[in-house]
């Protein structure tokens, strides 16, 4: 079966879309596809550039949606176009908050299956989706056996992004229109948290913090190294759910995927959760106290040794070189 | 405030976990709730509590034969817990699971469904969503705190940015992350009393869902399972005081400093 055409949901943010989207965009016209992206928002039609840049003939543009959560507004809109267009093979979304909303309603909106935490996509005689189990130490691989399209929804640096130098793609207006009962959550404020260096998963060093800190409070020890070495400061499942950070520092299976120069983990014994999210790392250091930790397996290179000890001589060491 | 917890029975995460011989996740030692779920359970719980009135059901697709994780969540507090338990189930993907809960939880007719963000053994992390549209209700995901205020519920949603207030209209579903609240350990009251509280089980035929589960329902198929690529283990020092040191110069060595 020949790929005909593939539809990429991409994910508007500050004007631009997201990295994840523009990495599905790439991965999409190596099919040989017709590919259409999906969007929202109040730029869309600006969009329209940089979505045929990245390969895509048609923009349709779900328009402004006045505070709706994405999720249920998008999926109606989609569904008017497998109505009116005909469904494509297959529909890749992004693996983001408003991504997996907007997966969950066409799923079930459209009765077909959803296959998620994507993270190789190829063409064997219909697409084979690849997925990371236990850690990232197997993957399976996986494919839709019935009526499409397929919904497939990818994680972030599963592909790079690369411009195709296409021209600005057609902007079809596709309104959602009355998204029925399951329409209402509407967001009535926004806060942006306040972060100063690079985004954690722009970030060329993260260095991560762990149940090995012991408290809270010396979590400032990860920030200061991270500081220093222009990078981003990331953190386990452990510590996020004990609260002693946000969520959006955490890495691994539930948080975000990180592939830095160098991941530098502090008293993290690398749990199959934390490595999915950090084993495509260039290089990784590991400091742990216990010698058997599970992160000394994929660490290129190993500190036995007392995080208490390690990052305030390594802060020291840091500052001391200017 | 009548509350409906979505919750699912796992391997123990700190077991080793393997697929069986049909792809399947070994499901065959002992089952935990999932500690995802204790979030959902606790929240319902206080919401339930300050409303003054209603109560909490747990809901769940499982064996009938092995419910300690369901009772786990009855003895924090929940008052029933309503199992599908049924052989056709094994091999049944998000959707399909999302129509049984979705069965079940119509029964119920709720003013509030929780569920977690994903479970901590699928990870798929679309079902909750699903369960809401086929319910036609709205929801509200990723929620970092939910408070009750008349006929709408007000959740603080973590976005990438930071979060955003989100309100939504009283039937809905909102999924919580882990930290939303504290979940309580159950006492030795709560134990012995989750002993005679109703744990309803339910068939596929009881929810006339015949056909739309199982490995035939789920319409996907694993096709292959490869070892993936791995990383060498490196270099490995004692800290003799001097592991920052070496640290900075493995830095140096891969141009980072």
């Amino acid at each position: 079966m020949t790929l005909a055409t593939i539809w990429v949901v991409v994910e508007p943010s500050n004007g631009s879309l997201t990295t994840t989207s523009l990495e599905l965009l790439t991965h999409a016209r190596t099919f040989g596809a017709t590919v259409a992206a999906i969007t929202w928002g109040d730029s869309g039609s600006s969009l329209a550039a940089l979505c045929g840049e990245y390969g895509a003939a048609t923009l349709y543009d779900v328009g402004a949606l006045n505070g709706a959560l994405p999720g249920v507004p998008v999926a109606a809109a989609i569904v008017q176009l497998v109505t009116s267009q005909g469904a494509p093979d297959a529909i890749l979304i992004p693996a983001s908050y408003d991504g997996r909303d907007i997966a969950g309603r066409l799923s079930a909106r459209l009765d077909r299956p959803v296959l998620t935490n994507v993270t190789g996509l190829s063409d064997d005689g219909g697409l084979v989706t690849e997925h990371p189990v236990f850690g990232g130490t197997q993957t399976v691989k996986a494919r839709f056996t019935g009526e499409g399209p397929g919904i497939i929804v990818v994680r972030a640096k599963s592909f790079a992004a690369e411009s195709a130098g296409g021209s600005s793609a057609t902007v079809v207006a596709a309104p959602a229109g009355d998204a029925g009962s399951s329409a209402g959550a509407t967001i009535t404020t926004s806060h942006v948290e306040e972060r100063t260096g690079p985004k954690l998963e722009d970030a060329t060093v993260v260095v991560s913090g762990g149940r090995g800190l012991g408290e809270a409070d010396k979590y400032a020890l990860i920030e200061e190294v991270a500081k220093l070495l222009h990078g981003a400061a990331g953190a386990s499942r452990a510590i996020v759910d004990a609260g002693w950070v946000p969520y959006s520092h955490q890495v691994g299976q539930t948080g975000k995927t990180v592939k830095p120069a160098v991941y530098i983990a502090c008293g993290i014994s690398g749990a199959t959760q934390h490595m999915v999210g950090m084993k495509g790392s260039k290089n990784i250091v590991a400091i742990n106290k216990d010698p058997d930790a599970p992160i000394f397996q994929i660490a290129d290179f190993g500190i036995v040794g007392d995080v208490h000890k390690v990052l305030p001589a390594l802060i020291a060491a840091l500052k001391a070189r200017g | 405030m009548n509350i409906v917890v979505c919750v699912k029975q796992i391997p123990d995460p700190a077991a080793p976990q393997a697929l069986d011989a049909s792809h399947n996740l070994d499901r065959s030692g002992k089952l935990i709730l999932d500690e995802a779920d204790t979030y959902g359970v606790e929240m319902a719980l206080q919401l339930v509590d300050k409303a003054g009135t209603g109560e909490v059901t747990v809901v769940s697709m499982c064996s009938a034969s092995d419910v300690a994780g369901l009772r786990n969540a009855l003895a924090m507090g929940a008052a029933k817990a309503i199992v599908v338990s049924d052989d056709s189930l094994r091999g049944t993907d998000a959707l399909g699971t999302a129509k049984v809960l979705a069965a079940v939880i119509r029964r119920v007719n709720p003013d509030l469904v929780l569920a977690a963000t994903e479970s901590s053994d699928g990870y798929t992390g679309t079902t909750p969503v699903q369960v809401a549209e086929l319910l036609g209700l709205p929801s509200i995901t990723f929620a970092k705190s939910v408070a009750i205020d008349g006929s709408t519920v007000k959740v603080e949603r973590q976005t990438e940015a930071g979060y955003d207030e989100v309100a939504a209209p009283l039937p809905a579903l909102v999924t919580v992350t882990a930290g939303v609240v504290e979940p309580r350990y159950a006492s030795f009251k709560g134990i012995m009393a989750a002993k005679n509280k109703p744990l309803e089980v339910l068939s596929i035929a009881d929810l006339g869902l015949a056909g739309e589960t199982g490995p035939t329902g789920a319409r996907q198929e694993i096709t292959d399972v490869v070892a993936a690529e791995s990383r060498a283990a490196g270099e490995k020092h004692v800290d003799d005081g001097d592991g920052a040191e070496k640290i900075v110069s493995f830095l140096e060595s891969i141009k980072v400093l």
